[in-house]
């Protein structure tokens, strides 16, 4: 008898659920690789949450593809003559997802919030900024201690998202628990580790170019598992799809591939002048750094770990980049060059220690490289550490080499000025000439392009000699997508924006 | 019997206590700086000094311990330093999650070990009993992670039957909550079935040759009723209890079944907290695991002793 | 007295050695089944520097992930390397890290739960009180954070699950002595004059030994599941040397493309934990002294 029951109710459910949510939802269940932190957007600091924020959050300026600044919240804007000061025209009729309306005094306590706020980790990102204007009821002029050319590109990121001001004001540090921004999905719920939800708001600004009713952000670390979920149906499109799969993807008729170069790379830090662990050869003589890179086939390390979808690269910047000085080709493999540079520094072999952190990828990477290098006379030996430790034995210079990577910026000076200067906050190799001060602190001030160009152009001569870094490769990034998504547009920031998105009817 | 639960109910706050000690000071002395992680790629020397500021990361051990007991005391088990959400949320969300994946794998364990456990005993010496104890054994040996995956590809992928990952609460939705947990609950519960198999195995030997299973027989009782009644009701004991400390076990969080069918459980939590160095998501975790192992091993005790009255005069 | 007393020491059971556990074990066919299987990759893995077998750690950019050859019996994997080897090599850091893992946990776990069960008092009280303490930790949580302390690598893993395994034996050898304190022939021993060193040593240790060698086979195979665990958190052996577990980690991410990546190792580490288990439930039936 109770087993009827229990039978009646199960099917009674079984056939209830296709009722319960409507049939024409336009739902996008999106897969990311990690779970985002604090969703506030001058606190966060991991990559995934720039994700959610694509659709959360808009800011004051956007990128194209090919990464030319574009108005979004912004309409126009001009800097002055002598570079101290950007004033910013925002565009009229825009609402936050609480009602209050975007105008400069919201530009304005945003700014201000980014640099005041105790925990807001935008503080590096708005330096230059000494003081906002309202010069207008939609116009910001934004005053800086000293010229500074990479302000627009973070504008277009983070620091120039527009959050409620009335909300920021209200929830202070907790604002992350109840985002309130003005991008085209609003702040439903959260479930840590689990899902973010965002539902679409009707009063935005651009509302003609969403498509869906409801966007979900399910974080599955696992790539064979988040795959596995697309193709199950459970997911719409899913981001980093593991390079390996990407032949599969490819061939399945159900699947859409979607790739654009990063702006990121990945490469070999090294320790030359942080602490005495870069008292050794390696650390010291330029030419055992060159032998290193010049042993590296970096087009084989890309098709053997990769299967061709990453982008070799010699420089900071891939080499499809603007900024991508085209003097400086990547290398090809020279074993002999290698060999005979490392006779002239008087080594036939040399010992080397080589840190990594223990993820699969990155370990695969150093073990081609390992094995590569070999041929050269190097006895690579890897540390596979965790990243807490790995982070904390390579600013305290506890280390050779270490296998690290960036992820990228929009403007070039992100890419090199911090870890390339003396007192750069980044520089765990410790690397110190003036001459590259010189010419990197040039290039950020100088909003000219090709003034900018030729600076980073003349660093890189001078760089290609000292190699405190010994660039790889660019990761790839690569979407993987139901057929039935259309308009999905890739961007080298690996960002997902929705804006002319959606199924196909 | 109440005098029993009082002493080990006391006993157990010098074990707590020193659980959270070794803890706390494991995680300190990992290599490793929070604030480095948590201040951002940019590493802004403002925003690490902030951290280590705010969580008091800057001074000595055992004063930062001192701050979390203060803490505990108060209800206040401290913040994730990476979500910025109090601990006791996190426990609370994820506590049900995996108390109710524990009790799913434990009835599988259950309906697998137990059966299989009195077949081979009964059967015992015959080739029903080699080949019982190896198929329960390979739930044991093939490992979590690639049974999971393995069954995602074919269930989900192939077959399309179930979600391939994802959680439900059984309130909200029983249905998709059972959907979503049958295969994680699979996994666990199939290399918990031959630990099961095997103590349901020997407790039914050791019952079978009792006085009490040879009178059944002589009285003509049919084999069936013999173990079925009287053999296993008896051999059932040990294996209850069992089952509660496997229980207790599996709230400690079955990381990797966690981490491959992304159930939001303790498991995932820890790992996570433990590799970015989320102290208090750590010791408050930690602490509630632990705490509900000691109060599950008693509570199964006390059944073994009120059950079997001739075990109390060991009290 | 004395007399008496040493009539009593002659008559206690010899517990250890003897034919008849040896017969019942050898008429077992599962855990000779088991016995075999263990011996088979113990052989294997002490075998392995002298074997004509591929270097485990030669990659080969040509041969990246080839299916199973007469040049590559079990295929190549993600860089070239040939698994066959591999997993020989493997077997090695497998077995080395079940074994000597359970061997500390022995190595400190019998003492202590000697010294416990037998001296009692505050001593017993707290030992008993920090083994509950480990007890009451989730078992992976220890092992992971004992191996992010250490670092990554296959001693530290051994060591952590070593550590984490500890309590299990600290736990059992003092039930076992509490159960022995009190039989005649201790207490004869004991009006004899011996002292507490030799008791511990001739009377009790003997009878610690079947319960805690039969517990020993059967952590083995658990740690030998849980290096492989371990390595699924990055954890456990480091590459490029070889152990199933960091194997069958790696295969999984290439499951459509290759296949046999993971076949090998995960067969292996079936078989061997299986071995352990069958063999570890023999010398229980064994050695059960309610069947003497």
């Amino acid at each position: 008898m109770h087993k009827l029951l229990l039978a009646a109710l199960l099917a009674g459910s079984a056939l209830a659920s296709p009722f319960v949510s409507p049939v024409l939802a336009a739902d996008l269940r999106i897969g990311l690789q990690e779970d985002p932190d604090v969703l506030d957007p001058d606190q966060s600091r991991t990559f995934v949450g720039r994700i959610v924020y694509a659709s959360l959050c808009d800011k004051l300026v956007d990128i194209t593809p090919d990464l030319k600044i574009i108005p979004m919240l912004a309409t126009g804007w001009s800097w002055s003559d002598d570079g101290k000061a950007l004033t910013m025209d925002l565009r009229e009729g825009v609402v936050f997802h609480d009602g209050t309306p975007l105008n400069a005094e919201a530009a304005k306590a945003n700014i201000e919030r980014s640099k005041n706020l105790p925990e807001s980790r935008r503080k590096s990102e708005v330096k230059s900024v000494e003081s906002v204007e309202v010069t207008g009821s939609y116009q910001v002029k934004i005053n800086l201690s000293a010229p500074d050319a990479t302000l627009l590109a973070q504008l277009a990121d983070r620091a120039g998202m527009m959050v409620s001001p009335t909300a920021a004001a209200a929830a202070g540090a907790d604002f992350g628990n109840n985002p309130v921004c003005s991008g085209p999905f609003k702040f439903v719920e959260r479930i840590q580790q689990d899902r973010i939800v965002l539902e679409r708001f009707a009063d935005y600004w651009n509302a003609d170019a969403i498509h869906f009713d409801k966007v979900s952000f399910l974080p599955i670390p696992d790539t064979t598992v988040r795959l596995a979920n697309l193709r199950a149906g459970d997911l719409d499109m899913l981001e980093r799809l593991a390079a390996t799969d990407a032949a599969s993807v490819k061939s399945d008729s159900k699947l859409t591939y979607a790739e654009a170069i990063g702006i990121g790379y990945q490469g070999i830090t090294i320790n030359v002048g942080n602490g005495d662990r870069a008292k050794n050869p390696f650390g010291q003589d330029p030419r055992l750094r060159q032998a290193f890179e010049l042993a590296i086939d970096r087009e084989a390390l890309n098709q053997v770990v990769f299967e061709g979808t990453f982008a070799p690269g010699n420089q900071p910047f891939p080499p499809n980049s603007p900024w991508y000085d085209s003097e400086m080709p990547v290398p090809a493999r020279d074993l002999e060059k290698a060999k005979s540079l490392m006779k002239e520094a008087g080594h036939e072999t040399l010992d080397l220690e080589v840190q990594v952190a223990n993820n699969p990828v990155q370990t695969q990477v150093l073990q081609v490289v390992q094995a590569m290098v070999a041929e050269a006379g190097f006895n690579v030996s890897l540390k596979s550490m965790e990243f807490a430790s790995l982070l904390q034995e390579q600013t305290a210079g506890n280390y050779q080499a270490s296998q690290v990577g960036w992820s990228g910026r929009v403007d070039p000076d992100g890419n090199i000025h911090q870890f390339m200067t003396c007192k750069g906050g980044i520089n765990d190799s410790k690397y110190c000439n003036p001459e590259i001060d010189r010419l990197l602190d040039a290039a950020r001030t100088s909003t000219n392009e090709e003034v900018r160009k030729s600076k980073y152009d003349a660093a890189r001569e001078i760089l290609a000699k000292d190699l405190p870094i010994i660039y790889l490769y660019h990761p790839t990034w690569i979407w993987a997508l139901d057929k039935k998504i259309e308009g999905f547009v890739p961007y080298p920031d690996g960002m997902i924006r929705l804006q002319g998105v959606k199924f196909a009817s | 019997m109440l005098t029993y639960i009082i002493r080990r109910l006391a006993i157990a706050v010098p074990t707590l206590i020193l659980v959270s000690i070794f803890v706390f000071t494991l995680q300190k002395l990992l290599p490793g700086d929070p604030a480095l992680i948590l201040a951002g790629e940019d590493r802004d020397p403002a925003a690490i000094e902030f951290v280590r500021e705010k969580y008091h990361l800057n001074e000595p051990i055992a004063l930062q311990y001192t701050y979390w007991v203060q803490g505990v005391v108060q209800g206040d088990m401290g913040v994730s330093l990476r979500s910025g959400q109090p601990v006791l949320k996190l426990i609370a969300d994820k506590l049900p999650v995996t108390i109710q994946l524990a009790i799913m794998a434990l009835i599988i364990a259950f309906s697998i070990g137990v059966p299989m456990g009195i077949l081979s005993a009964v059967k015992k010496g015959t080739m029903l009993d080699y080949a019982a104890n190896v198929v329960a054994l390979s739930g044991l040996s093939i490992p979590n992670f690639w049974l999971g995956i393995m069954l995602i590809l074919l269930v989900s992928v192939n077959l399309g039957w179930l979600p391939a990952s994802g959680y439900e609460s059984i309130f909200v939705d029983p249905l998709r909550s059972l959907e979503t947990m049958i295969m994680p609950a699979f996994v666990l519960g199939t290399s918990l079935a031959a630990t099961l198999m095997r103590h349901t195995r020997s407790a039914m030997l050791g019952v079978l040759k009792a006085d009490y299973v040879r009178t059944a027989r002589a009285k003509g009782l049919r084999e069936k009723v013999v173990i079925l009644k009287h053999a296993f009701r008896n051999a059932l004991l040990p294996v209850v209890t069992l089952s509660a400390l496997l229980f207790g076990e599996l709230l400690g969080g079955a990381v990797l079944t966690e981490q491959i069918f992304t159930i939001p459980g303790f498991g995932k939590l820890i790992v996570d907290a433990v590799f970015t160095r989320d102290y208090a998501v750590v010791q408050g975790v930690v602490l509630c695991a632990a705490a509900g192992v000691i109060l599950i091993n008693l509570v199964a005790d006390v059944l073994y002793f009120v059950v079997n009255p001739r075990m109390r005069s060991t009290l | 007295m004395s007399a008496i007393a040493e009539d009593q020491l002659a008559a206690a059971p010899a517990q250890h050695g003897g034919s008849r556990p040896w017969r019942k074990l050898r008429a077992n066919r599962s855990a000779l089944f088991g016995f075999c299987i263990v011996v088979f990759f113990v052989v294997i893995a002490l075998l392995a520097p002298i074997l004509p077998i591929d270097d485990p750690i030669a990659t080969s950019w040509s041969a990246v992930r080839k299916a199973p050859t007469l040049a590559h019996p079990m295929g190549t994997d993600e860089i070239g390397r040939d698994i066959f080897s591999r997993m020989i090599w493997g077997a090695r850091a497998s077995l080395i890290a079940g074994v000597i893992s359970v061997l500390l946990a022995v190595a400190l776990g019998v003492p202590f739960g000697l010294v416990a069960g037998y001296f009692g008092g505050w001593l017993d009280q707290v030992i008993s009180r920090a083994t509950d303490a480990l007890l009451a930790m989730p078992f992976l949580i220890l092992a992971v954070a004992l191996a992010a302390f250490l670092g990554p690598s296959l001693t530290n893993a051994m060591i952590a699950i070593g550590l984490s395994a500890m309590p299990i034996f600290i736990r059992l050898t003092r039930g076992q002595v509490l159960s022995v304190k009190t039989e005649d022939y201790v207490e004869g021993a004991r009006a004899v004059g011996l002292n507490d060193f030799s008791i511990l040593l001739r009377y009790i240790l003997p009878n610690v030994f079947a319960p805690v060698l039969v517990q020993a086979t059967l952590t083995i195979a658990t740690a030998i599941i849980l290096e492989a665990a371990l390595s699924f958190l990055g954890l456990g052996q480091q590459p490029p040397s070889p152990s199933w577990g960091s194997m069958l980690n790696v295969a999984k991410n290439f499951l459509t493309q290759a296949p046999w990546m993971a076949w090998w190792p995960g067969a292996a580490i079936f078989l061997v934990v299986l071995g352990f288990n069958l063999l570890g439930d023999g010398l229980r039936d064994a050695l059960d002294p309610r069947e003497i």
